[in-house]
């Protein structure tokens, strides 16, 4: 502890860690590495990463830790339509309508949610940073023409966007994650618009722009690295709600066709009819489903807060 | 105020063009060609000549934006060709149900989360503020169809064994059938006060509760955070510590200064969610098999019914924005130093 901070106890560790002087303990620090090191303290930031981590471990490894293939419907006959096998030795949480073993259904299933929504929020991100840097660098008639465009997307609510956007792409596997990525294109637009906006007077602009540079490396060089960090911390909490809708278009009846799939929400959705005589095939992918996003949601909430000079939450 | 209000209808106005065009270039590129997209898998030869002629899918594109642009002015959405009724007749037909839920899920949300955020404000750090955010945090991650049934297995259908007596709620619909109620104005629960037939409110509201919650609970923990947030901050402003030195009544501070001020940001967020709880209620709806837009939407999604879907954004795209107006408005009434500009 430094003599300021015994001075200023109240003083934002966030604001501190901008201004460069984040405390002895991290010394030198960049704003991401004061960040880092903020994060690390946070204990909701702590469990959200590990949840974050073990569904990216469990999703990368999911064929050493699945015990039997995905999707391998070998079992079917144990299946009757009034019951399925519960937990046995051979099946660690029973079987799913379809004849599969559950837990490797389940562990394939953070598989889908994964590649849906790291694919979905990246394709989100790319547009947004296109439309956003296109609307906050240039500015004018540019600005006016995007804005209007994504002020009209956002009155659509983001589930209906990606509704009518999967009609226009058919049933096929990519469609989903087009269809949810897409429709986060105009959040991320508007949200690095004005982080660039609020950029664009800052002193160091001012002095490229003296200095000679031209306007492009200004904008792509110098305000658009300074702009990212709302964009970054959207992105996290995008990949929650990725993961959220992906069940939304499955109940929808939007989706891979193959009802089988090893996915969540898919899961979720076949064990309808089986509510009241086998719950679990319902509570555990809804559980599995709930948790990621909750991972997600707290490490990026954490992140926004570690970021953001201003935040007392 | 009135120019305010015209001012911004206007604005509307090239919004609601933009959107005709998006919605018109999404017919177009909607898989296999536009009459039979819209026609669906009952499409026959005659019916897509039908609507080739009807929408003049076989001129250019301009003079066939032209004609669609001239049929939403006349309020003509096109008809569903899976029940052969037009978009819009059904669709006000359906609203009031709709509006029924929207409202018991913001009122649920309002009046559950507006205290609640406050509380956790006041208690900041404290152990009920964590309590009430990580609750806040749940209502947002669990889908809101998974949240449906799960109210509606536990409150309606019932689990086996002790915790049966907890299903005292219906599982569907918006009024029981045995109900022979008058309908004026098909807002149910208006519809018995209006008639003084009491029984028939009674029956409505009671089919209100489950779909209500599980639909308020997004907004509901949304609404919690945004208090939560603003009233710490109001808090700390120097007006409150002002109005707390020269010794104001707690009660005095907490109604004139702290929540007056402290609203603002909330009604934004309130106005925000109404897109949302219109999204949200398709899912709501289809579980609990209430009759409103939100039903009549989800049958359209699975049926592919694109007429609908179209017609469908284009009245949330204006009910959305005539929210945000009264929205905008209602700022004047919480804070009069906006009322001026």
């Amino acid at each position: 502890m430094t003599a300021l901070d015994v001075l200023q106890p109240e003083r934002p560790r966030a604001l501190a860690a901008l201004m460069g002087d984040a405390g002895a303990d991290d010394r030198g620090t960049s704003l991401w590495r004061g960040a880092f090191l903020r994060l690390r303290r946070n204990p909701s930031a702590v469990v959200g990463a590990v949840i974050v981590l073990a569904f990216v471990a469990v999703a990368l490894l999911a064929p050493l830790i699945a015990p039997y293939r995905q999707a391998s419907t070998e079992w079917i006959d144990q299946v009757t339509p009034s019951s399925v096998p519960g937990p046995s030795p051979e099946h660690l949480l029973g079987l799913d309508p379809f004849g599969s073993d559950l837990f490797t259904q389940l562990v394939y299933g953070a598989r889908a949610s994964l590649v849906i929504g790291v694919v979905s929020t990246a394709l989100g991100l790319l547009g947004g940073a296109v439309l956003g840097t296109l609307a906050g660098g240039l500015g004018g008639w540019v600005d006016t023409l995007v804005m209007r465009v994504v002020d009209i997307l956002l009155s659509i609510p983001s589930l209906l966007l990606a509704v009518s956007i999967a009609a226009v792409l058919g049933q096929r596997p990519s469609a989903i994650m087009i269809a949810i990525g897409a429709a986060q294109v105009p959040i991320f637009a508007r949200l690095l618009r004005g982080s660039m906006l609020a950029q664009r007077n800052q002193d160091y602009v001012l002095a490229s722009r003296s200095l000679g540079l031209k306007r492009r490396s200004i904008i792509l060089g110098h305000v658009l690295p300074n702009s990212l960090g709302p964009v970054i911390v959207q992105a996290t909490l995008t990949l929650a709600t990725a993961i959220i809708e992906v069940a939304a278009l499955s109940y929808l009846g939007l989706g891979a066709p193959d009802p089988a799939t090893a996915e969540w929400g898919r899961m979720l959705v076949k064990a309808q009819d089986r509510l009241q005589s086998d719950p679990h095939l319902a509570l555990l992918p809804g559980a599995c489903i709930a948790v990621t996003a909750l991972g997600f949601t707290l490490f990026g909430e954490a992140l926004r807060e570690a970021l953001d000079p201003k935040s007392r939450r | 105020m009135l120019r305010f209000v015209i001012r911004r209808l206007l604005l509307l106005v090239p919004v609601l063009v933009g959107l005709s065009v998006l919605l018109f270039a999404w017919v177009r590129a909607l898989p296999g060609d536009p009459a039979r997209a819209l026609l669906g898998e009952k499409a026959t030869p005659e019916s897509i000549a039908q609507v080739n002629e009807q929408y003049g899918f076989d001129k250019p594109l301009l003079t066939q934006y032209l004609t669609y642009s001239g049929r939403l002015l006349r309020g003509d959405f096109g008809s569903s060709p899976r029940t052969g009724l037009p978009v819009l007749g059904t669709f006000l037909e359906r609203f009031p149900a709709t509006v029924e839920l929207s409202v018991s899920a913001l009122l649920f949300a309002v009046v559950l989360g507006i205290p609640v955020g406050y509380l956790a404000a006041k208690r900041a750090g404290g152990w009920l503020d964590r309590f009430f955010v990580a609750g806040s945090l749940l209502g947002v991650v669990v889908p809101v169809f998974v949240l449906a049934y799960l109210l509606k297995i536990v409150f309606a259908v019932g689990i086996p064994g002790p915790l049966h007596v907890l299903a005292v709620l219906p599982t569907s619909g918006r009024q029981d059938s045995r109900i022979d109620a008058t309908h004026i104005t098909n807002f149910y629960v208006l519809d018995g006060l209006l008639t003084r037939e009491w029984d028939a409110s009674w029956n409505a509201v009671t089919h209100l509760v489950l779909p209500g919650i599980a639909l308020g609970c997004i907004p509901l923990a949304i609404i919690v955070r945004m208090t939560r947030a603003s009233v710490i901050d109001v808090l700390n402003e120097d007006y409150v510590r002002t109005a707390q030195a020269k010794g104001l009544a707690r009660g005095l501070i907490t109604r004139r200064h702290v929540l007056r001020n402290a609203m603002l940001p909330v009604t934004t967020t309130i106005g925000l969610q109404t897109g949302a709880l219109l999204a949200g209620a398709v899912l709501t709806e289809s579980v609990f098999a209430f009759n409103g837009i939100g039903s009549y939407l989800f049958d359209a999604i699975s049926g592919l019914d694109f007429a609908v879907l179209q017609g469908f954004i284009l009245f949330i795209a204006v009910i959305y924005a005539l929210i945000n107006l009264v929205v905008d408005l209602m700022y004047g009434v919480i804070d009069p130093r906006l009322r001026a500009a």
